[in-house]
This record gives C-alpha cells, structure tokens and sequence, in this order.
C-alpha cells in the first residue's frame, strides 16, 4: 500500500489543477480580495457622488470651525460658548465618555465583587437577595434602566435649585446634580513642592508593600502593609500641604439669584450615567467573581489548612490570588462593555461622544462621514487597548501556571 | 455463638435536622448571621408588602379612561375635594393603551386589524411550543419551518400587501411586535452570515481569515449605537441614488451586521470545541473540506453552539430597545408615548414597570432554557 502510495504521488497521474486543495486555495481567496476591492470601491464611489449631490464637502477643514453650542459638562477641557472648534467638541466628547466610564468601572469593580461574594454567603438569604440581584439587572435593557433612574427616580427626588440640600454651605445636590468646592491654585512653586511630596508618599508605598513581600517570602513574617499605607497616604499629604504653604484653597459653588455657580458641578445626567452602569455592569461582573471563587478547588483550602493557614490567611492568601486568574480576563471584558454602554447616555442627554459628537455635531454639520468615522475609531482604539491588555495578563498568567 | 448485631445509629439531633436544623445552618449560624438575616427580614418586611399592595391590591384596573385611577382625596386645610392619583398602580392605562404597546401605531387606530399581529404571534406560538416537547419527533424540520418559511407569512400577515389586506407600512410599526421582528429578524439573518463567519475565522487561507476577523472585530468593537447611526445616516450614501431603504430595514440592517458579529464568536466557540479527531477522521474517509464541515463538523459544533447563541440572542433582545435613538417606536418607546399622551400624562412608571416586566419574563425564561440546553446538549464530545 505505501508503495503504491508513494509511486502514486511522484511518478503516477498528476493531480489536475482545478482538485489541487493548494491551486483551489490560492483561487478562492483571489476571488475573496476582488470580491472585496470591489465592494469597497463601490460603495466609495457610491459615497463620492451621493456626498456631491447633497453639497457636503469631503474633507477636514471644517473641524477647525467654531461650533454654535454650548457643552454643559467638561471637567478638564475648558468650554466656552462660540469659542470651541468641532475639534475640541470630538475631545470633549472623548473625555466625557472616559470620565464616567473611568469612575463606573471602579464602582462597579466594587459592587461586583460585593455580589459576587454575597452569592456564595452560606446565609441563604443574602445568597437569593445577591442572585436575585443579578437577574433584576441582567434581564432589564439597560436602556430603560437609563430612563427609570432619570425620570422616574433622581429627577423627581432631587430638590429644585431654591431648595438645594446643602452641607456647610460647601456641597450642595439639587435637580442640576451635585456642586462642589473647586481647588484654586494659590501658587504654582508652591503646589509642585505639594504634588512632589504626594508623589514621594506613593512611591514610599508602592516600595513598602514590595518590601514586605520580600519579606513574608524570606522570613514568612507578615507586615500590617495596609494600615501603615493608609497612614502614610493621609498623614503626609496633609502634613506636605501645610508644610509647603497651603498652595490650594477651596472655591465654593454660590447659590445666586438662579443658579449656583463656580465650584465643581457633577450634573444629575453623570450622576445617572454613572449610577445605571455600575449597578448593571456590577450584575455581570458579579457573576464573574462568583465563577472565579467556585473555579478554584476545594482541595486548596483544606490544603491551605492543614498548613495551620486560619481562615482569613487562607481567603488572602490562597484563595483569592487563585480565582483572579479567572476572574480578571471576563471583567475586562466587562469594563469594555461598560465603556461602550455609555454610549446609550444620550438617550438623557450626558454630554459624551455619542450624544455631543454623533447627535449634536452631526446634525450642526452634515458630516456623517467622519463623524461616525472618529467616532467608530474611538471605540476601536479602545477595544484594541483592551485586548491588548488582556493578551498581556493572560500571558503573564500563563508563565506562572504550573 | 452470639451473632453481631449493631445498635441502631441513634437518631441526629432534632436542632439539625429538618426546618429547625436547615434555618440554623442557613441563617442563624453565627451572631454575625443572625444579625443579617434580621436586617434583611425587617427590610424586606418595609419593601414587600407596600410593593405588593401597590401593584395588586391598591391597583386600578377597570374603566377606560385616567378617571378611573383617581381618588377623592379631601384637603385639611379647606375642605375641599380633589380628584388625585389613586394610591395603587393605574394598570387601566396598560390595559386601555395595549395595542398601542404590543402593536404599535397602525394597529392602535386600525382596531379591525388587530387579528393580524394577534396571529401572528399565536402562529409563532405554535410553531415554537411543539420544540419543547422532547418526544415531538419532528424537531428538525418544524425548526427549518420557523426560520426559513415563518418569517415570511409574518410579515405578509403585519404587512398585508402580499395578501391583499390593507396596508401597513413600516413606519407605523412599532411596540413589541417591533421589538420582537428586529430581534427576531436579526437572529436569523445573521446565523449564515455568522456560519460563514465563524468558518472563514478558523479557515488556514491567510487572506480569508484576516477578512473575517476584520469582520468580527469591526462590528465587535463598535457600540450598537454608533452602528444604527452609521445604518441611519451613512447607508443612503453607500448606494446609488434611487435605492433606499426605510428606517425599519436600515435598523435590521445594522442589527443584522452586530449580531452576525456575535453569532460568530459564538459558533467558533463551538467549533473549537470540536476535536482536532473528527476532522482527521473525515480526511481520511475521503472527504473534502465543504463534505467534512457540512456533515461532520458543523453540525456537532452547532449544537455546542446553540446556549452561546441563545446567550448573544438575549442580549440582542434587550439591546433592540436602542432602536429608538434612530426614531423607531419599539416596545421601550412605543410605552413611553403611550404615557406621555395627554390623557395618559404621568403614569410612565406604570410604562416602565409593564416593559421591564415582560422583558424580564422573556430575558429570564430564555436564560434559563439556555441554561438547560447546555446540560442537555452536552453529550460528553466537548474536548476538555
């Protein structure tokens, strides 16, 4: 049979070209590519023409205009009305989106894992309220829970502007969301000195929690690393702010005939942005955190305890250490997700990419084009950062798997 | 010779056994515990029962108009009487605006044209119940049936053209017919899209994969929202002048490309799952490579498949609410006129809660049939 086989293939019939799998392999994929030229300068063209038809110049140039709105939320960009090219609308459109998402990831990190960790209580009550939790969340678009915190909720409970709720004078909550004292710099050499010395007390840390962990790993001695962090993250700065002549002091909002102004205002539209993400994506990544713990055997722990580990060393340090390997990978996703969610803010009217850049610019330009165009690649940029991200950890992960 | 015979083992103790001993070990195991579960007994004990009476007991459900929910409420400080809202949920609202919710506009002023959608939905019952039934022999077929013929009679029935009926255009579709020909729409046209998808990933031709996952990622990356905008304001523009598409079809077009998108990931998952023997096996009997994944591969990782898809499909469904960014009246929207009419004028919660209802009542039911799926399905091939 070999023989015949091998006779077969050097000296007997050649294989014709059209059953040749490497001949029909190569063909199929030319046909692939013109397929896919085609379609591409097709709908190019098509693009061209239909744009000239309805006068839209193809181009950037007008991104350097002013735009003839006004964006109401910008914590860092300044924004003045008339003074904003469509450039800096598209940036503070940007910042927006990654202002709530950067705030909803750690708030839903922390009610995620809160969930995750009340779904495997052995007190069968938390355990139905954590599960029933996630079902509320996951089964309910989010789209209307957008509206049902809106509308329904936040809207009619916060007071109106004369009634605002207000601590010392300093903080005050009302329809138009949450106004706080504004940092002012009082002088710059003074304020690099202060921000230097915050910089130092992160790194003091940063070195301390490495420290310690060379030192459990030597002498198997445990630091209490947390408290002394803690210590050193609020006295020092405290302590560098004096020292260094008190370079901040404090802007507060003042309510006015209308309105309040100055201070910082966090409107009620991130404020609900913010609050719907984080109890839904919190849903998702409670689940997650739930799989993570169940993934890791039950082995480790009666192996973690018959090493005399007592409970809380076992949790600290076996347990969890463990189930972030499957825990992390999916809440990445997770964080995403919750970035590309953001964009339903504009069903209320958060100032993000989608509703300042995609709603309100392109209906001021007409330059669907690029507009959708930036705002794909926002996302893209992102997603990729993301998977990035995740290819890193799951390799670095890798190295350390037994 | 005296024979061994053992004492019975005595009988556990009754504090661990039974109701007393489950509630000890379930709730009071430890101060901590106990405190807890007090806590979540007193405040479930403040939120259950006024819920409760709110949506049942206190409800309105008769008449038919807003009259109905309200009260004579008598003023302390003048003695007047005032008609107020009524303390309960005003499901009159619910019940009186139904059509306009569940059918949307067209059928809402059209009440001789009600039976349509109404059949529609008792056919797409009909022909989704026997799939339940395990003995039911004729899974496959009725299964080819639903997707490839019954979405046809669907839309001549809501439609009416083809059959000769009056007319209903799109624009005038809404509610959760809506809701459910987008999502149900979107599924099944984006199944052979993602098929091919799924197989143009895995394929070893370098250019045909890198397309695919361009594909993938491309929708993958982008919000649902930055795709019905591109679906409502580029695709006019990728045409030559004279087609258009209405704004029904461009957001079916946009969903159809998400989903697919989806469809894919999920049906790689599947195909990955399929070990490297089969199609060893399958080459070595001979066959090519459309024999091998038409007959061997495709229909075993299919059904591996089939929770993902069920999985992506839920998501879909809730994110159909989106569509009415774009203008379109799904269910979401199409409740939330309906409480904004000036008859109707603030009862949106009743809106919000009747949507968030049902769509939890669907999303939940298909959760959990996925859920059984994937312990049904799993026959033991999955390579591990």
């Amino acid at each position: 049979m070999l023989e015949e086989n091998k006779v077969n293939k050097a000296g007997g019939r050649p294989i014709p070209l059209h059953r040749d799998p490497k001949v029909r392999g190569i063909a199929f994929q030319i046909v692939a590519v013109l397929f896919f030229v085609w379609a591409l300068w097709t709908i190019g063209s098509n693009t061209v023409t239909n744009m000239e038809e309805r006068g839209i110049v193809l181009g950037l140039s007008w991104l350097e205009k002013l735009a003839p709105f006004q964006v109401g939320f910008s914590p860092f960009l300044a924004n003045e009305l008339g003074q904003n090219s469509y450039w800096r609308i598209f940036f503070i459109g940007v910042q927006n989106t990654i202002y709530v998402s950067f705030f909803g990831v750690i708030a839903a990190t922390l009610l995620g894992f809160v969930i995750g960790v009340m779904r495997l209580s052995p007190n069968w009550l938390v355990a139905k309220i954590a599960s029933a939790y996630v079902e509320i969340f996951r089964n309910i678009p989010l789209l209307l829970w957008f509206f049902f915190w809106y509308f329904i909720v936040f809207l009619p409970v916060l007071p109106g502007m004369r009634e605002s709720i207000s601590f010392a004078d300093a903080i005050f909550i009302n329809k138009s969301g949450l106004y706080l004292p504004r940092p002012v710099m009082e002088s710059s050499g003074a304020a690099t000195i202060f921000l230097l010395i915050c910089a130092a007390a992160i790194a003091g840390v940063v070195y301390l929690a490495r420290w310690a962990k060379k030192q459990q790993d030597q002498t198997g001695r445990q630091l209490p690393v947390l408290p002394i962090s803690l210590a050193i993250l609020i006295i020092v700065p405290v302590a560098g702010f004096y020292v260094s002549g008190s370079p901040y002091s404090l802007e507060y909002a003042q309510l006015g005939t209308f309105q309040l102004s100055g201070g910082i205002n966090l409107t009620t539209e991130f404020f609900v942005v913010w609050f719907a993400l984080t109890t839904y994506t919190a849903a998702f990544i409670g689940e997650n955190v739930r799989g993570g713990i169940l993934a890791v055997s039950h082995g480790q722990t009666e192996a973690a305890r018959s090493l005399g580990l007592h409970h809380g060393q076992n949790i600290k340090l076996v347990i969890i250490p463990q189930a972030m390997r499957v825990i992390i990978p999916p809440t990445i996703s997770q964080y995403l997700n919750l970035t590309k969610n953001s964009t339903l803010a504009i069903a209320i009217a958060y100032e993000e990419i989608a509703s300042i850049w995609m709603g309100i610019s392109l209906n001021t330009t007409g330059q669907a084009l690029i507009i959708i165009a930036m705002t794909v690649g926002v996302f893209w940029t992102l997603s990729f950062l993301t998977s990035a991200l995740l290819n890193w950890y799951n390799k670095r992960v890798q190295l350390t798997e037994r | 010779m005296n024979e061994f015979t053992p004492i019975p083992a005595r009988e556990p103790p009754a504090s661990s056994v039974g109701i007393i001993g489950w509630v000890r070990a379930h709730l009071f195991s430890s101060w901590f515990n106990s405190a807890l579960t007090l806590l979540i007994l007193w405040s479930l004990l403040q939120i259950v029962p006024p819920t409760l009476q709110w949506l049942f007991a206190d409800a309105s459900w008769g008449g038919t108009g807003s009259e109905a929910c309200k009260t004579d409420f008598v003023s302390p400080e003048d003695g007047e009487t005032y008609r107020v809202d009524a303390p309960g949920a005003c499901w009159t609202f619910t019940r009186v605006r139904f059509v306009q919710i569940m059918f949307g506009l067209y059928f809402a002023s059209h009440p001789s044209e009600v039976w349509r959608p109404v059949l529609m939905f008792a056919l797409f019952g009909g022909l989704i119940a026997p799939l339940f039934i395990p003995a039911f022999r004729w899974k496959l077929p009725l299964g080819a049936f639903t997707l490839l013929v019954f979405p046809f009679i669907a839309v001549a029935l809501v439609h009416g053209e083809w059959l000769g009926l009056p007319v209903a255009e799109t624009n005038e579709w809404g509610g959760f017919m809506l809701t459910f020909f987008l999502a149900a729409g979107g599924i099944v046209l984006a199944l052979p899209i993602g098929i091919l998808m799924a197989l143009g990933r895995r394929s070893e031709l370098p250019i045909i994969r890198s397309l695919c996952v361009f594909y993938i990622e491309l929708w993958r990356a982008a919000p649902l929202i930055t795709i019905l905008f591109m679906a409502s304001n580029l695709l006019p523009l990728f045409f030559p002048s004279g087609v258009d598409f209405d704004k029904v079809m461009r957001a079916l077009i946009a969903i159809t490309m998400f989903q697919s998108a989806y469809t894919a990931e999920a049906i790689r998952g599947g195909l990955q799952a399929i070990p490297k023997g089969q199609d060893e096996a399958s080459s070595a009997l001979g066959m090519g490579y459309w024999k091998k994944t038409g007959f061997i591969i495709l229909p075993q990782a299919m059904k591996i498949s089939i929770p993902g898809i069920v999985n992506t499909f839920i998501e879909l469904f809730k994110d159909t609410t989106l569509v009415g960014i774009i203008g379109l009246h799904d269910f979401l929207g199409s409740a939330q006129i309906a409480a904004r009419s000036p008859e109707w004028k603030g009862y949106d919660f009743e809106a919000y809660v009747y949507v968030a209802l049902i769509f939890f009542m669907c999303c939940f039911a298909m959760s959990k049939y996925s859920q059984h799926l994937e312990q049904k399905l799993d026959t033991g091939h999955k390579e591990r």
